[in-house]
């Protein structure tokens, strides 16, 4: 029971994962009416799921690496500061990223019990965050680029194209629910890994490890944050975020999705070993920013009109605060754990 | 339960089917106004059902629209625009009705020396309206060609309001005619003929701002 008690902040921040991130996926597709919320939901729950239990190994064994969190008080401690973060970043209204809070939470976590943290793997981890949303915009033009084309020169009847484009919002959703999983997982859940509390699983033919039943109840918290609060979110990114046509808010969609499937897939990273090509990093990296940088590579495709430049310097502020606010809480937080209520924080 | 794809594939016949029915009120208002201006209002009146059956299976193809488009949930955030312009449509059909039943029943004495006036008002009137039919059409398959077929429309609606006024300053400055009500008469009939194109100009328009709403 206790035990739960603990993962109850990692479980507060797949809520809130579910209920921001989890939005960008489905917001124009549920606000435009494409749609219904309930269909949404019930794929981002199904998706999202599948990708935190099957896919999310890579990106935990980063953040592992950033800080190895063994004691559970500890872990509790860095999912709260984490979770608070990602609040107070909402408040004022900064692209919010579990990502950056997570990170920044478990450095605290390393000053507080003196360990090291593993420069290379930050750098690493730093490079993605600046190098994500460059990768969207990149993407998101080319898409752009292409979807133009084909709109242009096919000749498609106007209700064809709106069919294809509902299609392949349902189905590039379910797409980006899955990576989101199996990306951010790792945020969610990472640092508890290290405290093995719960038991391996068995379901039919299926043997989830006692990792993989974390990440299941984390995803199932996503879900619960899909499903309690993320219809408002979405009407929110439907109204103001995305002001542009479904087919944009498509490549959006399928832009932010691939990059946090390239940062999250063993698959793609098994294969460009074997090709003997550089790999990418698997890195959580922030759903928003890359949503962010999609929006911003449409612009630029359009034409460099109507670009919400205010917006790159919002990012940039929240790769500096976002960590630096999720330390300080985790740090503060973590002497109070330890000196306050008595619990062994880091072993 | 019909897929999406057949839900999609029938209303797009529904509005192809709606569009040749505009296509035809217009060629049997033209026909029909022809035949009066000639004298031959035996032909005319005895044809005078065709404009009321096209406007009626007008109106149930409209009907049959509205309810595809909104209980199938195609289109959704661009079906209010996409009725906005068909119902507006069926503005010109309701007109094409009404002003045949106008010359029916008030039989304007349209004079010799202004038949052909009147034959070419009503020629370029109707072409701003089939202009904007084949616009409306583009919208649906060729989105980024709209804007030509709106400035077609825009040059015939011109060159009807020019046409409009010539017969006017014609019918008052005449001999040919003394009763003033008879020149009056024919004024409201030259407006009636013109305000096809004006309409067709406004529905250009509503038309114009939904295919830049469109534009991905």
């Amino acid at each position: 029971m206790t035990s739960f008690l603990f993962i109850s902040s990692g479980l507060f921040l797949g809520w809130s994962l579910g209920a921001n991130d989890a939005a960008n996926l489905f917001g124009t597709a549920v606000s435009t009416k494409m749609v219904k919320f309930s269909t949404a939901a019930v794929i981002i729950s199904i998706f999202v799921t599948i990708g935190a239990v099957f896919g999310g190994t890579g990106t935990t064994e980063t953040l592992g690496a950033l800080g190895s969190v063994n004691a559970l008080a500890g872990a509790f401690v860095v999912a709260l500061a984490a979770g608070v973060t990602v609040y107070l970043m909402t408040c004022y209204e900064l692209p919010v990223s579990t990502t950056q809070s997570i990170v920044g939470a478990i450095i605290g976590w390393n000053l507080f019990s003196g360990r090291p943290t593993q420069l290379d793997v930050l750098y690493k981890i730093l490079g993605t965050w600046v190098f994500s949303p460059i990768l969207s915009a990149l993407f998101a033009i080319v898409f752009f680029k292409i979807a133009e084309y084909i709109v242009k020169n096919c000749r498609i009847h106007l209700f064809k194209i709106d069919m294809f484009t509902r299609i392949g919002l349902i189905l590039v959703g379910a797409f980006g629910a899955y990576s989101l999983g199996a990306n951010n997982i790792a945020n969610v859940m990472g640092v508890f890994t290290k405290t093995s509390i719960l038991a391996s699983l068995q379901i039919g033919f299926i043997t989830l490890s006692n990792t993989q039943v974390l990440f299941l109840l984390g995803g199932l918290a996503i879900s619960v944050g899909v499903f309690t609060y993320s219809k408002r979110v979405m009407s929110t990114v439907g109204r103001n975020i995305f002001k542009i046509s479904p087919v944009a808010s498509l490549v959006v969609v399928l832009s932010s999705s691939v990059v946090l499937f390239i940062f999250a897939s063993e698959g793609l990273e098994s294969i460009l070993l074997n090709l003997g090509l550089p790999t990418i990093p698997l890195v959580p990296v922030s759903g928003s920013q890359a949503v962010v940088g999609a929006v911003i590579g449409i612009g630029l495709a359009k034409g460099g009109r109507n670009v919400n430049y205010k917006l790159l310097g919002k990012i940039g502020l929240g790769w500096v605060l976002t960590p630096l606010f999720a330390l300080i809480i985790s740090y503060i937080v973590l002497f109070f754990m330890q000196n306050v209520f008595m619990q062994q924080v880091y072993f | 339960m019909k897929s999406i794809f057949g839900k999609s594939k029938e209303l797009e016949k529904n509005i192809e089917e709606y569009l040749d029915i505009v296509e035809e009120a217009l060629l049997i208002f033209e026909r029909d106004i022809n035949r009066y201006l000639e004298g031959q209002y035996d032909l005319f009146e005895e044809n005078l059902d065709d404009i009321l059956t096209v406007e009626n299976n007008a109106d149930d193809i409209l009907k049959e629209i509205k309810y595809k488009l909104y209980t199938y949930m195609l289109i959704p955030e661009a079906r209010g625009d996409v009725l906005n312009i068909i119902e507006s449509l069926d503005n010109e059909v309701d007109l094409c009705k009404k002003v045949l039943m106008q010359f029916s029943i008030e039989k304007p004495e349209i004079k010799d020396f202004i038949v052909s006036d009147f034959k070419e008002l009503t020629k370029q009137s109707l072409k701003s309206a089939e202009q904007l039919v084949r616009g409306i059409r583009t919208y649906f398959e060729e989105i980024s060609m709209v804007n030509e077929y709106v400035n077609k429309v825009h040059f015939y609606e011109h060159e009807a309001d020019k046409l409009e006024e010539r017969i006017k300053r014609k019918v008052f400055s005449t001999d040919h005619i003394n009763d003033l009500c008879k020149k009056v008469h024919i004024r409201h009939f030259s407006e009636k003929l013109a305000y096809f194109s004006d309409l067709a100009e406004e529905i250009s328009e509503i038309l114009s701002v939904a295919s830049i709403k469109r534009s991905i």
